[in-house]
C-alpha cells in the first residue's frame, strides 16, 4: 500500500502553515501525527497534493496552566499525556482516556490535535473534550478563532475547522479540585475503536451530585455532549430511580451504526451501561 | 516521471549516519528495507496493527509503516539489526528470546524485540500485566505470547542482576 504523490511541506511556525494552506486550498492537509491520514492515504482514500507537516512547529507542543485554564498543544502527542504530572493531578481524565487509545505505539505518535481535529467519531478525545467543555482554538488567515468543542462537529469528519485553518491549541477549564471523574470505553481489543465509551466529570456535595458533565463516544455520527442526562443527575445522590433516569436521557440521543462492533440497539444499550459504570466510578473518586 | 520531487534525509541508524534523497511518500518500513536494506523489520498488516514493522526511534517505539521517511528527518533510529551487543554476542532480550522459546515462526519477532527494548528502558521492572500491555500493540499470529512475556521478563532479571524465576503455571 502505497500513498498517492504529494509535495511535503515542513512549515516551521504556525503563520507559515497557515500561508502554505492558503496557497493550496482543499488540496492541501495538514499532518499531525498521521496516524489517521496516513492509513487512508495508503488506502487512497485520501490523496492531498500537497502534505503540510506540522512536526516543525515548536508552538504547537506542551501543556501550559494558567491557574484556571489548562492549555494542551496540538501536537502534543498521548503518550506526552499520559506523562504529564500537570494532567495527572488536575486532569487525571485525560490520562485515564489516553491510555485506552489505540497501543503503545501509536500513542507515542498520535496527537490531541489530530485525534479531536480530524472528526472520526471513534476517536476518544472529542467526547472527552465536549465532557470537560473545552475550547478550540482556530488560527487561519484572519487571525485566531475560538470554538466551543460541543459546537465543533457537524457530521462525521466535518467539523467547524475551515481549509485554511489549523486547530493550534485546546482550552480546558479546570475542574475543581476533588472533582469525580472516568471515562468507560467497551472495545472487542486493545486497539479498537469504542463500541460504546462514556465521559464523566463531576462534583459532589454533602454526598448529593452538585454538577454532572456526560459526553458520549461512537454512538452518532459525532461526540455527543448528553446535557439533558447532565441536568437530571444535577442535585440527586446518585440513587436508583434517577440514575435509570439519566441513563435513558442519554441513550436516547444516540443513534449509532449498526456495524462489526454490534447491532444499533446493542450499542445505544452499551453507552447506558458505559454511562452508569461511569457514574458508578466518578462518585466514588470524589470528595465532598 | 522524472519530475518527481526527491528530498534529502539524513537519519543515524543503529549508529550509522546514512543520507539519502527520498521521493515524499516512502514509508519509512520501505525506506529501511528498500533503500538501506534493513529488512529485519517487516511488512505484516500495513494497516498499523501487528506492529511487525516497529522500531525505535528517538526513544520511542514507532510502526514504521505509518509514518513518511521525511517525517523520521534527523531522527536517531534502532532496528533489529542493531540490537546485538558491540562484540557481536546477543543482547539480553535476543538471549531472553532464544532460552525462553520466544519465538516460533518468528515473523512478529524483530518488532516484539523493538518494543520491549523500549518498554525495559522506561520501565526496567515491568510487572507480567505491564509487559502484557506494554506489547498490546503487537501481534503473535503463533499466539506465542506466554514465552514472549518470559523472554522479556528473562531480559529484564538479566539487565537488572537478578536471577529470572519463572513462574509456576
Amino acid at each position: 500500500m502505497i500513498p498517492g504523490a504529494f509535495t511535503y511541506h515542513r512549515p516551521s511556525s504556525v503563520a507559515e502553515a497557515v500561508a502554505i494552506l492558503v496557497s493550496h486550498g482543499d488540496e492541501a492537509r495538514p499532518l499531525s501525527g498521521g496516524h489517521s491520514l496516513i492509513p487512508m492515504m495508503k488506502l487512497r482514500m485520501a490523496a492531498p497534493e500537497h502534505l503540510v507537516d506540522l512536526g516543525g512547529i515548536a508552538d504547537l507542543k506542551g501543556i501550559s496552566d494558567d491557574g484556571g485554564t489548562i492549555t494542551i498543544g496540538v501536537m502534543t502527542t498521548q503518550h506526552e499525556l499520559i506523562a504529564s504530572d500537570l494532567l495527572a493531578s488536575k486532569l487525571p481524565i485525560i490520562r485515564e482516556t489516553s491510555l485506552l487509545i489505540a497501543d503503545p505505539q501509536i500513542r507515542y505518535v498520535g496527537t490531541l490535535g489530530g485525534n479531536v481535529a480530524n472528526g472520526d467519531p471513534g476517536n476518544d478525545m472529542p467526547a472527552l473534550m465536549q465532557c470537560l467543555d473545552a475550547t478550540y482554538v482556530l488560527t487561519g488567515p484572519d487571525g485566531e478563532r475560538e470554538v466551543p468543542a460541543r459546537d465543533f462537529y457537524e457530521a462525521a469528519y466535518f467539523t467547524a475547522l475551515a481549509p485554511e485553518e489549523i486547530l493550534t491549541a485546546v482550552r480546558i477549564p479546570v475542574p475543581p479540585a476533588g472533582h469525580g471523574y472516568a471515562y468507560e470505553k467497551l472495545k472487542r481489543k486493545v486497539g479498537d475503536y469504542a463500541t460504546a465509551a462514556a465521559a464523566v466529570v463531576l462534583t459532589m456535595e454533602g454526598g448529593s451530585v452538585s454538577f454532572c458533565s456526560i459526553a458520549l463516544t461512537n454512538v452518532s455520527d459525532t461526540p455527543l455532549f448528553a446535557q439533558e442526562a447532565g441536568e437530571i443527575l444535577a442535585g440527586s445522590t446518585l440513587d436508583t430511580a434517577t440514575v435509570v433516569r439519566a441513563v435513558a436521557a442519554a441513550e436516547a440521543i444516540t443513534e449509532p451504526a449498526s456495524d462489526g462492533r454490534g447491532p444499533a440497539e446493542y450499542r445505544t444499550k452499551m453507552a447506558g451501561v458505559m454511562l452508569k459504570r461511569a457514574l458508578a466510578k466518578a462518585a466514588t473518586r470524589a470528595t465532598s | 516521471m522524472s519530475d518527481i520531487e526527491q528530498i534529502p534525509v539524513t537519519m543515524t541508524i543503529n549508529g550509522k549516519k546514512v543520507q539519502r534523497f527520498v521521493e515524499p511518500r516512502t514509508l519509512l518500513i520501505h525506506f529501511l528495507r528498500e533503500d538501506l536494506n534493513l529488512t529485519g523489520p517487516h511488512i505484516g498488516c500495513e494497516t498499523s496493527h501487528c506492529g511487525a514493522c516497529t522500531v525505535e526511534l528517538n526513544g520511542m517505539s514507532v510502526k514504521s509503516c505509518t509514518m513518511f521517511a521525511v517525517q523520521a528527518d534527523g531522527a536517531e533510529l534502532t532496528t533489529i539489526e542493531g540490537m546485538a551487543n558491540a562484540d557481536g554476542t546477543l543482547s539480553a532480550l535476543q538471549e531472553g528470546f532464544r532460552q525462553m522459546h520466544g519465538l516460533q515462526c518468528g515473523f512478529c519477532t524483530p518488532g516484539m524485540i523493538l518494543r520491549a527494548h523500549t518498554l525495559l528502558k522506561e520501565n526496567p521492572n515491568p510487572t507480567e500485566e505491564e509487559i502484557r500491555m506494554g506489547i498490546s500493540g503487537n501481534l503473535c499470529r503463533c499466539t506465542g505470547y506466554q514465552n514472549i512475556v518470559k523472554a522479556i521478563q528473562y531480559a529484564a532479571a538479566k539487565l537488572n542482576g537478578t536471577e529470572f524465576q519463572e513462574a509456576a503455571e
